[in-house]
């Protein structure tokens, strides 16, 4: 069982609504002091991507449909900080202080670093990690769609490909493993993938059946198709 | 770490529910307690909304149009490619470019979020971000791209790709024939953003 956010291919959600570019960076002042607020914390240096990612999947489905997409990053930040304990509920209901801040301090991001610090980003592609196991051109099949340690932890096979039967596109060197590391178990970096899907493969009455919907899928993820 | 608080509340519902009193009140906290600078903040957004954004990837499409060596190069090796043009970063650390042709035609989806090459294209826009585009970019691609006006030949063939790791996608759009001779200042204008999401094509303005 997958959680709210994995969404792929869900019915009922209706058109979607084109803004053809007109649309602002950023709709409302808040909306960009939030991707600010959450950028600049995340380099406090914390928590991983994966891990910031997990938490925003574990709002509860009434709040992660209601909630705006900068809401959901709030929302998700607020429980980090608590989660990670950088600030106390009480904090959060008193908006004081009440306890001396963890000698985080240091690590503040300065506006001069800003550029910079996002500039240079955080490859996940590692030199350790196992041998891939398969090859362009051959033929797989994806598990079940679960965090196979965790209940309801974080994976990144959609449940839609769960159980499907795909084609090796490219191979991209070992990567981070998000089920891992979003559950401090380390990196554990393995072979990623690009596999392929035919559209009459994942769905019913596909628009087309010799479309294609491509995947970037961890080694773990796959079997091999018999 | 624990996952699962809604037994107790998730502690985000102790913040003041209207979200611009939300962030306010978050920020605030967070400055008096040492560990944000509200000017870094500024420099953020101030970074996505002036110097980060379509305009850089329009560039590189206006490059791979005009130099075929460049073009095969980001077909090869994007990430390296862009790098030389200082072009990476966050949300763009791994980068591979898929070009439209008169076969195929490729789209851009983030089902379990909203992954999106911010280094190349900024912040995504809302539409990018919403369940409708995330939901339906995999099932009913043709209907999706009928909703902004690209209705594409029954036998062209349609790659939608599922940004599901940290590689993110770019698409070389076609360039349209009407153009030759010119320059690559000129193309740059007429590369939009959603032309490199794959849900636009690129044409001249009548």
């Amino acid at each position: 069982m997958s959680r709210i956010h994995d969404m792929g291919g869900r019915f009922g959600d209706g058109f979607v609504a084109p803004d053809f570019g007109k649309e602002p960076v950023f709709k409302t002042e808040w909306h960009g002091r939030v991707l600010g607020l959450t950028v600049a914390s995340g380099f406090l240096g914390q928590w991983t991507l994966d891990e910031g990612r997990h938490l925003r999947e574990c709002l509860s489905p009434v709040d992660y449909s209601s909630f705006s997409y900068y809401e959901k990053w709030l929302a998700g930040l607020a429980d980090m900080l608590v989660a990670k304990g950088i600030v106390t509920r009480d904090e959060l209901k008193t908006l004081s202080p009440v306890e001396p801040p963890k000698d985080l301090r240091e690590r503040r991001l300065r506006p001069e670093n800003v550029f910079s610090a996002l500039s240079k980003g955080g490859s996940t592609e590692r030199d350790a990690g196992p041998q891939p196991a398969f090859s362009v051109g051959q033929d797989v099949v994806t598990r079940n769609a679960a965090n196979l340690t965790i209940d309801g932890g974080h994976t990144r096979l959609p449940a839609y490909a769960s159980g499907k039967k795909g084609t090796i596109f490219a191979l991209h060197g070992n990567h981070v493993f998000p089920d891992a590391n979003a559950h401090q178990a380390g990196e554990a970096p393995e072979p990623l993938y690009t596999v392929a899907f035919h559209a009459e493969t994942l769905w019913q009455h596909p628009e087309n059946p010799e479309d294609v919907i491509m995947l970037d899928l961890w080694q773990s993820y796959l079997l091999p198709a018999s | 770490m624990p996952h699962d608080t809604s037994e107790q509340h998730h502690p985000h519902s102790l913040l003041p529910s209207d979200p611009a009193l939300r962030v306010k009140a978050l920020e605030t906290l967070l400055v008096k307690k040492g560990l944000i600078d509200p000017k870094s903040i500024d420099e953020i957004i101030n970074t996505y909304e002036n110097k980060i954004g379509p305009q850089n990837g329009a560039r590189v499409i206006a490059n791979a149009w005009v130099d075929a060596n460049f073009r095969d190069a980001l077909l090869k090796d994007a990430t390296a490619s862009l790098a030389s043009l200082g072009l990476s970063g966050r949300q763009g650390e791994h980068i591979v470019a898929v070009e439209n042709t008169k076969a195929t035609h490729n789209m851009v989806v983030c089902t379990l979020c909203s992954c999106y090459p911010w280094p190349l294209l900024g912040i995504p826009p809302s539409w990018y971000k919403s369940d409708a585009y995330r939901a339906r970019a995999v099932r009913e691609p043709r209907k999706v791209l009928s909703e902004f006006g690209v209705h594409l030949p029954e036998e062209m063939n349609v790659r939608v790709w599922d940004s599901t790791a940290e590689i993110r996608y770019l698409v070389i759009p076609e360039r349209p024939e009407n153009t030759a001779g010119w320059s690559e200042e000129e193309l740059i204008k007429i590369v939009s953003r959603d032309s490199m999401i794959g849900t636009a094509l690129v044409v001249v303005p009548t």
